[in-house]
């Protein structure tokens, strides 16, 4: 984790008029404190490591009366995700918290939230898939649903995991959006290391948020007015449904920087693009990250900029909605981009990598994929100091794009 | 053209795909004299198509414009007083 940078301050100073405390939180009571203040009012969840900690503190938060909501302890995520949906079908505000194997359990039950447009907010502490048995962080779990009609947040460090899942009802009950949400933080080194985290003021986080339950929509369930949700559709009407889709995520890049600009105006701390852009004006190699090395690769670049090394840095805050449009911008000046992957997509490569490479297509700048942290292995600074050094050294050299390069791969223990 | 909603909804409507009584091949018959009013057939019919008639709705006629014939009725009677019979 990177020391944040200096907070934007408004004209009240940092975090707003009413900015009364901050506490030094892991990234999963960030987490939690967050769903305590947007006032959540259905929880169902089911514990798994290494997010264990953000239901616990909920629940402690419900037992001791101070977050007015049903807490349903479910016997599995499928069962826990099934019950967020039934809730958010009322009308209600739900959440609930998961990781790994639990997504994958939960898999079905996240494609009918996100294809059926209940404005659920998750958060998923992204750890690697078994086998073998892993606890530790890798993006594999998340990018599985890539396609499922979440909008998906990588988090850098506790503060943005605090304020992103905070962002992220109001986001998800937007009119022009009403797609779930997913803030992810990174196995142990967000969810289980603390630093400070500063917290907004309960009646401002009131009046930034809708009421919870004041969704009124032609849809809601409603003993009254029965109807039925997801019923068989024929092939004469699928498609249309499906490009309401497709256009809620497109007006959910506006409704994310709307968000960020006005959380922004409440606490000093603006998020008002899809992506940050550190020292990308005048860069020649790019490094794109995700998650909680993005702030490693910042500092980095600070090192490299002192040799007189051109990097920047761009980090994707969101995988869905893609920033398609911000990412060319911000890619400008650069001859070379290097995307680094926790994460594999066996018989491709890096997932992002894909992603990057499609949306700078027509530029033919090459997109280098670099593969590292898989498992949970650390990807330190020093590691981007590397790759920084390579991608200038290949911009020089004029070397066109190699295959993914696996970063510390222990070559001499494969047979 | 009407405007679809925002995702897949159904309201309940009578008949929401059509008249399904053409779908039997048996056809369930209450005998009355036997009937003891205790309304399982009305409460296990999968398709609603028990009516409860008379000025107390206790007496069940079935019917058979949204009937499929499932059996269901007849299989849950407690007296047997409903027979499947082969449609003609």
């Amino acid at each position: 984790m990177r020391k944040r940078m200096p907070s934007q301050s408004n004209k009240n100073g940092i975090g707003g008029v009413n900015m009364v405390q901050s506490e030094v939180l892991t990234g999963n009571y960030a987490v939690a404190y967050a769903v305590k203040m947007s006032r959540v009012q259905v929880v169902a969840a089911y514990p798994i490591t290494p997010q264990t900690t953000i239901v616990e503190k909920i629940a402690q938060f419900v037992e001791a009366g101070e977050l007015n909501a049903k807490y349903i302890r479910v016997e599995s995520e499928h069962s826990a995700m099934a019950a967020c949906i039934g809730a958010a079908a009322t009308g209600a505000r739900a959440f609930t918290a998961t990781a790994s194997h639990g997504l994958l359990y939960m898999s079905e039950m996240v494609w009918w939230a996100g294809m059926g447009r209940y404005p659920i907010v998750m958060a998923v502490v992204t750890r690697a898939i078994g086998p073998p048995w892993s606890i530790w962080t890798e993006h594999n779990d998340v990018l599985a649903h890539r396609d499922s009609g979440w909008i998906i947040f990588f988090a850098e460090d506790n503060q943005e995991v605090f304020d992103l899942t905070i962002q992220a009802f109001r986001i998800a009950e937007d009119e022009k959006v009403l797609q779930p949400v997913m803030v992810t933080l990174d196995a142990f080194i967000l969810s289980h290391t603390a630093s400070p985290v500063y917290m907004p003021d309960q009646r401002e986080v009131d009046e930034y948020l809708p009421p919870p339950g004041g969704r009124k929509l032609p849809y809601i369930l409603d003993p009254l007015n029965p109807l039925t949700h997801g019923n068989l559709t024929y092939p004469d009407h699928f498609m249309e449904l499906r490009y309401q889709i497709a256009r809620a995520m497109e007006n959910a890049k506006q409704v994310i920087v709307e968000a960020g600009r006005k959380y922004g105006e409440m606490t000093g701390r603006y998020y008002d693009h899809l992506i940050e852009a550190y020292k990308c004006n005048d860069a020649k190699a790019v490094i794109i990250a995700v998650g909680s090395s993005a702030g490693d690769a910042k500092d980095a670049a600070d090192y490299l900029r002192n040799q007189g090394l051109e990097v920047g840095v761009i980090k994707l805050r969101t995988i869905r909605p893609f920033p398609v449009e911000e990412l060319r911008e911000a890619c400008k000046s650069a001859k070379i981009i290097g995307v680094v992957d926790r994460d594999y997509s066996y018989g491709y490569g890096g997932i992002v990598h894909g992603e990057v490479k499609s949306t700078l297509a027509d530029t033919k700048k090459p997109v280098q994929s670099f593969i590292a942290g898989l498992g949970g292995r650390d990807i330190t600074v020093k590691d981007f100091i590397n790759i920084g050094r390579r991608l200038i050294e290949m911009a020089d050299k004029g070397v066109g794009e190699q295959p993914p390069i696996w970063v510390n791969l222990k070559q001499e223990v494969i047979p | 053209m009407n405007k679809i909603p925002l995702t897949s909804i159904s309201k309940p409507t009578r008949g929401a795909v059509g008249k399904t009584g053409f779908w039997r091949s048996f056809k369930p018959v209450i005998d009355q004299s036997k009937c003891v009013h205790c309304l399982q057939c009305w409460l296990y019919c999968p398709e609603g198509a028990i009516k409860r008639t008379g000025s107390n709705l206790m007496t069940v006629e079935v019917d058979y414009e949204y009937c499929k014939g499932c059996g269901i009725c007849a299989n849950e009677c407690p007296v047997k007083a409903i027979k499947m019979v082969l449609e003609e």
